[in-house]
């Protein structure tokens, strides 16, 4: 393993940062991520991260759920359990479309929640970024460029240097 | 009028809402609130311990008015609900940045609503803990299943889904505030705790794009929840034969009704606390005007409603709805009629007026006739209707009981409680989402950028 995770460059503006972003994304790094207070679009495109998977999941987990709830209520109002309610066929698909709809929405929402989570990694009680000290305005008013050691680019001395030629406030390692 | 008022940055956005929690000593006039709120919920608390000790007989209710209080402020509370939703959701699909500031605490707003309601239809069950197996699906030992041709099954479908979707939407949304307050927190457990909820958030690219993308996705499938919701609501009445029930036009109007009380909630909370916390750069007066506004559009569309009732009254030919129409007006509950057409139909137009839309007095002032028109419109439908319908033999008078005023006052104080300890514990209003209406927050193209 790597002595250390990487080297973390401090930006003020957001443009900067993509613009830094973009710099390193175009001298061959790819072990990197941008770290902001609120999203920037323009910086997961510049790290070259493109598709995120979350509206599949929640897609697959709406069908899931609609298709669940409908299953339900025909299982139990006409196979297992069916009652004569006013003469109505067993098998009343319009009385069960309130159901099927909640239960696609409910099972959406549930797996697009729980799928972001899971591919962020989170929770995560630990990341070696948080033993940068100034990496808490992380979440106030800077902005971070961590390009890790593990890139096979990385070079301490070079990624310093590369870092420092992109206007950055401050460098920092980024110990494990 | 501005969404925030000039002079912010991004630090200073955060400091003034994250402070408000974090470095504020608990003041005076917050202790006062929680106490009486906290007080008032005591209320709820013993009627609902009698209300189980004796059972449904403490309240007025009796065939044939069998669902009186219960379904009035079931109704009530999970409408005052969706102008949350309505904000967070339905605002955010149509690029409203506007709503970035109290989207926070009206989607708290519609957590304790939907909690305030969800209470009602379970005690109303009498026993709620022999309830479970007619209202939720769920191998029992008795072998037996709910009715899913009913539309009280649908209700514990719709309620049920909109209220862990709104925690969930909620949830998402204080996550990445979470971490701003777990980096800033000087206490020790207060650094733990938002620790623990942040999940170890630390804004990285990667995460903000799949969180935009399950953000607005999750707008995305509120709106038609939110809107289904109190249509479901509607069809508990409109599936009936009930003279005044059986109408095609409640789901509009029970969700134009929701959105209209659910916003004058959302400028009960917001006008005092803009003005004690000083937030009136963050909620400014385009947010009340625009509240306002929003109130006077979905208010109309309930005054229609009305109208419409009476016309489909006389219209129909039909004898019980015609009876039903001239009940409400000369009926034992006419007072109640009259206070509700007074309330949303005619005081709800000096909403028009420039001067009231700007002056947040009146506009609290407006709410609260609001709130209590739409209480009195839920009282009319649900005892109206019930008290007389086809058989004179059956008609019946429904008075409530103390029981019934103790329980409603007593949600009151359950929800005001919740808000109070919100406001104090969480950032009431979103802190990164400001931050994007900063203009500084925007990528410049590289040909801006001077190097």
């Amino acid at each position: 393993m790597e002595p250390i995770y990487g080297l973390m460059a401090e930006f003020d503006t957001p443009t900067e940062l993509v613009e830094a972003a973009k710099r390193s994304y175009a001298d061959g790094y790819r072990k990197m991520d941008t770290y902001s207070p609120f999203p920037i679009e323009e910086a997961s495109e510049a790290i070259g991260f493109h598709k995120d998977r979350v509206a599949l999941i929640v897609l697959i987990g709406g069908l899931l759920g609609g298709l669940s709830g409908y299953l339900l209520q025909y299982w139990i109002n006409v196979i297992n359990y069916p009652l004569n309610i006013g003469g109505r066929p067993y098998h009343s698909w319009p009385s069960f479309i309130i159901v099927t709809f909640e239960m696609t929405i409910l099972f959406a929402g549930i797996s697009g929640v729980v799928g972001m989570l899971a591919l962020n990694g989170l929770p995560m009680p630990y990341h070696p970024v948080f033993n940068v000290p100034r990496f808490k305005e992380a979440t106030n008013d800077k902005f971070f460029l961590c390009i890790e050691a593990a890139d096979p680019k990385f070079d301490r001395a070079d990624t310093e240097r590369f870092l420092a030629s992109l206007n950055a406030t401050n460098i920092s390692e980024v110990p494990h | 009028m501005h969404v925030l008022e000039p002079g912010h940055s991004f630090a200073s956005v955060t400091d003034k809402i994250a402070n408000i929690v974090l470095r504020r000593p608990v003041t005076l006039g917050w202790v006062a609130g929680f106490a009486i709120s906290f007080g008032v919920m005591q209320i709820l608390l013993l009627a609902l311990a009698y209300l189980l000790f004796r059972g449904t007989i403490i309240w007025g209710i009796n065939i044939p008015i069998g669902w009186g209080f219960a379904i009035i402020n079931f109704v009530w509370w999970i409408g005052i609900g969706h102008a949350g939703t309505l904000i967070s959701a339905i605002l955010l699909l149509l690029k409203q940045s506007w709503r970035n500031s109290i989207n926070r605490f009206a989607e708290a707003m519609t957590l304790f609503a939907v909690a305030c309601a969800g209470l009602f239809p379970l005690v109303h069950t009498g026993r709620p803990w022999l309830a479970a197996y007619w209202l939720f699906p769920y191998p029992n030992s008795m072998g037996v299943w709910p009715q899913f041709r009913s539309p009280l099954i649908w209700d514990v479908f719709a309620v049920s889904t909109y209220f862990t979707i709104s925690l969930l939407f909620w949830f998402t949304g204080l996550i990445p505030d979470l971490a701003t307050m777990r980096d800033r927190a000087q206490n020790r457990w207060a650094r733990g705790i938002y620790g623990l909820l942040a999940m170890g958030w630390r804004g990285s690219a990667r995460h903000w794009k799949r969180y935009e993308t399950v953000y607005l996705l999750l707008a995305g499938i509120s709106t038609p929840l939110v809107l289904s919701v109190h249509t479901v609501v509607s069809f508990d009445f409109a599936t009936s034969i009930i003279p005044g029930w059986h109408t095609t036009i409640f789901p509009p109007y029970f969700v134009a009704g929701a959105i209209y009380s659910g916003f004058a909630m959302v400028l009960v909370i917001a006008i005092p606390i803009r003005k004690y916390y000083g937030l009136d750069d963050m909620i400014t007066m385009r947010h009340l005007v625009n509240s306002a506004k929003v109130m006077l559009a979905t208010g109309l569309i309930v005054a229609y409603g009305y109208v419409m009732e009476v016309f489909a009254g006389f219209y129909s030919g039909n004898v019980y709805e015609k009876y039903l129409t001239l009940n409400r007006f000369e009926g034992p509950y006419a007072p109640f009629y009259w206070a509700l057409v007074f309330c949303n139909v005619i005081f709800l137009n000096i909403l028009w007026f420039k001067k009231v839309r700007e002056t947040p007095i009146y506009l609290f002032l407006v709410s609260l006739v609001v709130l209590v028109g739409m209480w009195l419109e839920r009282f009319v439908i649900v005892v109206v209707s019930l008290h007389r319908d086809y058989m004179p033999s059956q008609w019946g008078i429904y008075v409530p009981t103390r029981w019934d005023y103790l329980t409603f006052i007593g949600t009151l104080g359950l929800f005001a409680s919740a808000m109070f300890l919100f406001i104090r514990i969480m950032p009431m209003i979103s802190i990164f989402e400001i931050r994007t209406l900063l203009p500084e927050s925007k990528v410049k193209a590289e040909a801006e950028v001077k190097h």
